[in-house]
């Protein structure tokens, strides 16, 4: 079995140089940081906070955090990363005011192991979302994340779906990279075991519905 | 290598980031046992169906909203921090 493909991102050579003109005042250049990240921190910002209205806030607040503390990017790691960081910390805040009863943190460890061992160990259909409408699927895939708790969802997110490193995981969230990967193997084992209902092959069927 | 030793280094071997040894024993242990095998291509499923969902796309009219608001505030940030210097 192959390993997975790397999502290949936007190069990002010039990137930097869009940085340095922000900062020396060239709000064109900092435009087009946000027309090259806007929908990225977006999604991240769903996923964390699962409200439209805070993810809306979240987007404008988290640029224009970055446009005021510019000064402070020294350029050691990617613009990208700084700004996820940002974002997600304010997509916790956000969070946490609307869930004030639970404790909303990165940090929170998940009791055992038990929780992630497989249980399910049925194969799936061939093409498994072919079985599902687009809007049945999407429906699928945000409730079974959404199930996630924030500190494994979060993590997911970023290296699966945004396809960051687990080092620049490990950055954005100030976790150690041992607990980045602790916590994307039991998203993963987590979220395969609840997708497993949907997509595992029915009895004597070839896969289809 | 027992199924919870694999189950370890489950991601890592998703990743492709195993040396060359390591690599081997997963794959000694998946050509034997179905339980692993069916765990780890379902978690690769997983991982992929994810990455090619587009889960909350941003619309475009909502987009250009966003982008708006933000340039408004920044540009205006930028008089208050020319006038202040």
């Amino acid at each position: 079995m192959s390993a997975i493909q790397p999502k290949l991102g936007e190069p990002i050579s010039d990137e930097l140089a869009l940085v340095q003109a922000a900062k020396g005042g060239d709000v064109g250049a900092f435009e087009e940081l946000v027309r090259r990240y806007d929908r990225n921190v977006f999604r991240i910002a769903q996923h964390i906070t699962q409200n439209r209205e805070d993810a809306e806030d979240v987007v404008q607040d988290a640029f224009l955090k970055a446009y005021s503390n510019l000064e402070q990017f020294q350029g050691q790691s990617k613009f990208y990363t700084w700004l996820v960081r940002i974002a997600v910390n304010e997509a916790l805040m956000k969070l946490r005011r609307r869930r004030p009863e639970r404790m909303v943190s990165l940090d929170e460890e998940v009791k055992t192991e038990e929780d992630s061992l497989p249980r399910e160990v049925a194969d799936w259909s061939p093409n498994p979302e072919q079985q599902y409408s687009q809007a049945e699927l999407r429906d699928i895939l945000t409730r079974t994340i959404q199930g996630l708790p924030p500190s494994f969802r979060t993590v997911f997110v970023l290296r699966d779906v945004e396809g960051l490193s687990t080092e620049e995981t490990a950055e954005a969230l100030e976790l150690s990279i041992p607990a980045v990967k602790s916590r994307l193997l039991r998203a993963r084992l987590q979220l395969r075991e609840r997708l497993s209902r949907f997509f595992q092959k029915r009895d004597g069927g070839d896969g289809t519905k | 290598m027992k199924c919870s030793e694999f189950l370890q280094e489950l991601t890592n071997y998703l990743d492709g980031v195993l040396d060359a040894r390591t690599k081997a024993e997963l794959e000694d242990h998946l050509a034997w046992c179905h339980n692993c095998y069916v765990v780890c291509d379902t978690t690769k499923k997983t991982i992929e169906i994810y990455r090619d969902s587009h889960l909350y796309p941003l619309p475009e009219d909502l987009r250009t909203r966003l982008r708006s608001a933000i340039m408004a505030k920044c540009s205006k940030r930028k008089k208050l921090g020319g006038e202040s210097t």
